[in-house]
This record gives structure tokens, sequence and C-alpha cells, in this order.
């Protein structure tokens, strides 16, 4: 009796189901081309490169499976950590100037309505246009102390010409390549959400008697936070990974730049110099948990001005 | 609902058919830069960046009817490296025979990339090249290249300026720095050389020179190394730059970049103390000062009475593991620089300093007169005793890392000055103990 009730009430969400089930499988079909390349580009390197970093591989011992010991070491080595160390200043220095460069650039250009707000805009974001190879190659021209503009500029003041490639300096030089080369893409993105801001809202400043600055800091920036957060997201994840910029000024000034300068060439040099895979392995993999760590956390931070929450 | 599930079906497919089509599996054979001239016989691929090498390639392939080399220029020095050493660990595509300097052979032969040659007749060939040449590319009993050209060290100088400013051409280094302090009293605009702080071979050649033997290592007990970085000769050498750099005497630039070959051919530097490969390096540079006489003379002596050749680069062809055919592979690798005809390619056209016998010792090589140095025999001169005078030296199986280590020791010497040349020095030797001891090697006495 009671088996049977319980099959009356089963029977029709059976075959509710097995028509959700048929319509999902259907759904599965329509995503596998890109479920293909999904795992193929990216979970199976990924996983490939998580087993990599549990074994050890040495020149003179041979591969052994070490579990997290390659983990432990990359937390405790200095060289991994100086990187870290260099990557986090240069976050805290070259996002909030590539960001002020880019709300100040942003904010005059909205304000502007002739060909100069056009034309500057496209020049400001010219820069970005060009590879980073490119951008970085034609700085390490600039800068050098025999080709570079700046010998003429410095001997015209009569001061002497600083090296913008010593030990002391490099880190200021990458700065400027960095912030050349991205600010006018970060203007961009910040003007574009200018721009979605409905007019009507400055026509009601105004008649409350806000002037063009007011407007600008109480209504422009707290409107954009979100793009804000974005952007400074990506600045971000960019700056930890710094990898291009300085391998490529690396070939001029390579004293002033050693092969672990930041965390992905130290991955880099350990793989391909030092032919130490496994450990590259892991250095990769603690940079990528650190960037993760990194933005999300930022993410959680600002998720009342990005809207997430 | 069939209909509908049929198309669904075929929609899929379509799309991984397109993008199947996109990364198209089954990438196409390698090709040849140079043309293969008996198609049907045994390929040898070869990686190589030597200049006019094609014509080279060229020259064997037409003379051999069983073996053909398929040629492709992989990138020069580490480029090269770093391709290679992926396709180990990957264990595919590598070439059947490579080009690599002969320092860094250790390092290969350590992953066991490297065919031991002497199981495919290197023995045939070992008279046909000097001892020092032979050691270069030999551990223990083990052959893991056949050499090809070498870097005897001599000094190039610029005649012009050293007569301007009555200098004679230094034969000591006592009598170097001594040309330096003159030539800065002067008031020359330039100095008497460059001392680059990314030298690397270069200044690990200047400290062999004072009778630094870095490494102990023989391929037959892989796990045992001996390191001696922070020996008195090297530190000789080392306090000795460190002392000419402090006083402004000698330049510090970087080598290799554009503003170091600028300086190498506008007057800057007076002396070049160059490897038998630097006066064909000198003429690709553009630039040249006008009026520039350039002469080659022997590298400065610490002990006249005993001179010490030394040697700065120079490379081997060395049969991968991945080779196919082995056999085939050996015969280009001992071949390919093996004749008169290629050698007179490699000397006149890609300036290469041949360690093959037959053309080193010939009339030919000796009485060449270098336009460049104003019709010098600069090989007879200079570079055969250079050649001659040279024993070998032994590389570690890091090679790339102790260099990297000793490029920063020497930049924080003599550009930042924030360490003294012994402690340094002290400082490389234990970084490179730690390394090979971290590497599970045994470290030698």
């Amino acid at each position: 009796m009671t088996t049977h009730v319980i099959e009356a009430v089963d029977a029709p969400r059976r075959t509710r189901r097995s028509g959700i089930e048929r319509r999902q499988q259907v759904g599965w079909l329509f995503i596998t081309p890109f479920l293909i390349v999904f795992a193929v580009f990216l979970v199976f390197p990924l996983g490939y490169a998580f087993t990599m970093s549990l074994s050890s591989s040495t020149l003179a011992g041979g591969t052994q499976f070490v579990g997290a010991d390659n983990y432990v070491k990359a937390f405790t080595d200095p060289l991994f950590l100086g990187g870290i160390r260099r990557v986090a200043l240069f976050a805290i220095i070259m996002i909030p100037t590539q960001l002020g460069i880019a709300m100040l650039a942003a904010l005059v250009i909205d304000s502007l309505s002739t060909w100069v707000s056009k034309l500057s805009r496209l020049l400001m974001f010219a820069p970005y246009a060009i590879p980073v190879v490119i951008g970085a190659l034609m700085w390490s021209f600039l800068y050098s102390p025999r080709f570079g503009p700046a010998a003429t500029l410095f001997d015209l003041v009569g001061l002497q010409t600083p090296n913008f490639l010593a030990a002391g300096s490099i880190f200021g030089s990458l700065v400027n390549v960095v912030t050349w080369q991205w600010s006018g893409y970060y203007m961009i993105v910040i003007y574009a959400s200018l721009r979605a801001i409905d007019p009507a809202i400055y026509e009601a400043a105004r008649i409350d008697g806000a002037g063009g600055l007011q407007i600008a800091t109480r209504i422009k920036l707290p409107m954009i936070s979100s793009s804000m957060v974005m952007v400074i997201t990506f600045a971000l994840i960019g700056t930890l990974q710094f990898f291009t910029e300085p391998t490529v000024l690396r070939s001029i000034a390579s004293g002033s730049l050693p092969p672990e300068y930041t965390p992905n060439m130290y991955a880099y040099a350990l793989a391909f110099s030092y032919s130490q895979f496994n450990y590259a392995a892991t250095i990769a993999f603690s940079l990528g948990i650190l960037v993760f760590i990194g933005s999300f956390g930022f993410l959680f931070l600002t998720r009342k001005q990005s809207g997430l929450k | 609902m069939r209909t509908k599930t049929i198309a669904t079906l075929s929609a899929a497919a379509l799309a991984v058919v397109t993008l199947g089509a996109c990364s198209s599996p089954g990438a196409a054979e390698a090709t040849c830069t140079n043309e293969i001239v008996k198609p049907d016989a045994t390929q040898v691929s070869v990686w190589a960046w030597y200049p006019a090498f094609e014509d080279v390639v060229d020259a064997f392939n037409n003379s051999h009817d069983d073996v053909q080399i398929c040629w492709t220029n992989a990138g020069q020095g580490n480029d090269e490296y770093t391709k290679f050493s992926t396709s180990i660990e990957s264990g595919s595509g590598a070439p059947d025979v490579i080009m690599l300097e002969a320092e860094v052979l250790s390092s290969f032969s350590i992953r066991k990339a490297l065919v031991d040659l002497s199981e495919f007749g290197a023995a045939d060939v070992k008279d046909d090249y000097t001892e020092g040449a032979w050691k270069d590319v030999s551990s223990g009993d083990a052959v893991y290249a056949i050499p090809v050209d070498g870097g005897p060290m001599g000094m190039l100088y610029r005649k012009d300026l050293l007569d301007k400013y009555g200098i004679e051409p230094p034969t000591t280094w006592d009598e170097f720095a001594v040309a330096a302090q003159k030539l800065k009293d002067a008031g020359a605009p330039g100095v008497l050389a460059n001392f680059p702080p990314n030298g690397r071979a270069f200044t690990q050649a200047l400290f062999a020179q004072a009778g630094s033997q870095p490494f102990v290592y023989d391929s037959a007990k892989p796990q045992e190394l001996g390191i001696d970085v922070n020996d008195e000769g090297s530190k000789k050498v080392l306090s000795y730059w460190e002392d000419l750099a402090s006083k402004d005497l000698v330049a510090v630039d970087e080598a290799f970049t554009a503003d170091y070959n600028t300086k190498l051919v506008d007057g800057t530097y007076a002396i070049y103390v160059a490897a038998a490969w630097g006066p064909g390096y000198l003429q690709g540079l553009e630039g040249t000062q006008e009026g520039a006489e350039w002469r080659a003379a022997p590298v400065p002596q610490w002990d006249t009475a005993s001179p010490t050749q030394i040697n700065w680069g120079g490379s081997t062809f060395a049969v991968t593991e991945q080779a196919k055919d082995k056999e085939a592979a050996a015969t280009v690798a001992k071949e390919v620089f093996g004749t008169e005809e290629a050698w007179k390619i490699g000397i006149e056209k890609a300036a290469l300093f041949p360690l093959w016998r037959p053309i080193l010792e010939s009339d030919y090589f000796r009485d060449l007169e270098y336009p460049f140095f104003g019709g010098q025999q600069i090989n007879n001169d200079v570079f055969l005793d250079a050649a001659a005078g040279y024993k070998g030296f032994t590389f570690s199986p890091f090679q790339n890392y102790a260099y990297d280590q000793l490029q920063q020791q020497v930049t924080a010497v003599v550009v930042d000055g924030s360490t003294t040349s012994d402690k340094a020095l002290d400082d490389l030797q234990a970084a490179l103990e730690k390394y090979a001891t971290d590497q599970s090697f045994t470290l030698l006495d």
C-alpha cells in the first residue's frame, strides 16, 4: 500500500526531471567547443603545472615527489620574497600615479567639448596601441646615455645627466614606462563611464549652485567608482605579474635588473636559464595564489564602490 | 523534436570541427632554411647561428650522397639554449645536431641530452684538433661535441689613438694600468679600455689567466663537483679592475648594448681586449671613427716569463639524445666543418677562428692579411700563438647560474662599489656551494 503511494507521487516528478536533464544535455552540447578549449588550454596546463610543483628535480639527484616542500621553500626564498616586495612597492607607487593621471585627464577631456578633446583623447591613448615590447625597446633607447635625448636636454640647463639605468634609478624609469603606456588606456575606461552619466544630473547640480570643481569631485567621481575599482583591479594584477618591461630593459641594464627582479622573471629564469622547471612551477603557482588573494581582497574591500555587493 | 536534436548535434559538431581546423593538428615537418639537394638521403636537422652558414650547409649537402643537412637558425646563444632546454624537458622537438658553446656542454650533458660521441667515432677526428680544444668538449673519457671555432684572446688597439698620446701597446697588466693613467692625465676624451660587468666568460677568462680553475667536474661522476672561485688569482684580477674602475681609468659599461657597440668603434675605448672573433664583431659595427687604425697584439700578461694564453667563447657541434639516426648525426657533427672549402667560407665570410688543424696550421690561414688591421697578419702575430698555448677549461654543469651570480658580484664591485673584490668572490663561493648542495651535488675539496 505504502509503496504504491510513493510510486504515485514519484512518477510525475521523475518524468519532469528527465525532461530537464535532456534539455541540460543539449545545453552541454552547445558549450562543448568552449569546454574543450577551456580544458585543453586552461584546466589541463594548470593541473600539469600544479603536479610539477609538487615534485623536486635537481641536476645531480633526479626527480622525486616532495609534496608541499617546494611551497615551503618558495615562501622562505629571499629571492622570491624580495621580488614580491618589489612588485608590491611598484603597485603602491605605480597604480596611484597612473590612476591620478588617467582620472585628471579624463575629467579635463570630459569637460571640454571641442576638437581639442578628441585630439588629446587620441594622443593619450596612442601609447597603449603600441605593443608593450616595442614601447619598452623604444624607452630603452630614450634612456640610453649615448643615444637618448636626455644628455642634450640636461646640457642645455647645465645639469649633469642622470643615468636612468643605474641600480638606484631603474625603479623610477620602469614606473615611467608603465605609466606612459597604461595611463591612456585607463583614461579611456574612466572617460567612457563619465560619458554614461546622465547630463541632467549636472544640470540639477548647477541649479543647486555647484561649480565645475564641485561637480567633478562630488558627482562625477562617486558615480564612476565602479569603473575605478575595475581599473585598479586590472592595474593590480598587471603590476603583480610585472615582466615584460624589466625583461626588455634587462638587455641594456642587466646589472641593475637581476634575473629575479620580479616573481615572474624569477620563474622564467628558473625554468629556462637554470632548468628548474618544477621549482619554477611552484613560483608561478605561488605568485598566482598571491595575485588571487590580492585582487580578491581588493574587490572585497571595495565591494560597496564596485556595486558587486 | 527529432529534427531539433539533429540540428543541435550538427551545430555542435560543426563548431568542434571549425575549432579543430584552427588548431590544425599534426604540425608540418620542420622546414629547412636551406635546400635539400638529395631528397632521398637521410636528413639530419641542425640548429646553428653561424653567419654565412647556409653556404657551408650547401657545400656539405653537395658533397654527401647519404646524409643531408636540414638547417634552422633557432637563435643565438641563450635564445637557442632556452628552446633546447624546453625540448629536453618535453622530450621532443630538439634537433639532431646542435651548435653549443663549449661552456654549456656540461649543463646539457648532465641532463642526459647529449650523445657521447666516443661511441660514434669521435676518436677518428681527435687528432684534427688541439689538445686544449679537445679538452673543452670532453669530460673524462666522454666526448660531448666536436669543436668548431675558438676564441683565443688578444688585444685589439687603436694605433692612431695610442700614438697620439705617446703610449706603447702594453704587454703586461702593469703597463696596461700605467697606460690607462697616462691617457687620463693627457686629458683624452675616452678611456684606455672597458671592463664590462656583464663580461661573464670574458671575466672568467681573465681570472683563468691568473690561475683560476673554478670547477672540477667529470661527467663519469656527475654527482661530484669541485668549486673554487675565490682563489688568489681571481681575487688579484678583480681587485686590479676594481682599482682601475674606482679611479675612472677604465669604463665599466655593459657589453653588447647599442651604447657599448658605438663606443667600441667611435674611439671611446682605445683598447679592446678581445677574442679571435672580436675583429669580425668590430667590422660588423656601424659608426667607425674616421681615421681609425686598428692593430692586434698579444693579450697583456701578469708574468711575461711564463705567458698564459686564454680563451673567450668558441662553439661546437653536439649530437642530441633525441636524434633519430645518431650515426648520421655524428657524421654531420664531425664533417660539416671538416673541409677546407667549409673553412674558407667560415673564415672569410663569418670571421670564425678555426679549431680544425688542417686549416689552423695552414700557410693560408697564417699568412692571411686583414685590411681592417692595415694588412696585418693578425693570426700569425697574435691568435695562432694564443690558440696553441690554450690548455682547455672545465665549466660547471650549471654555468648559466654561475655566470649570473658572477655578474651580480662583479657589478657590485666595479659599478656600485658596494662590496670589495675579496668579499664579492667569497660570497660567490658561498652562493655557488649552496646552489650545488641544493642541486644534490657532493662538494669536492
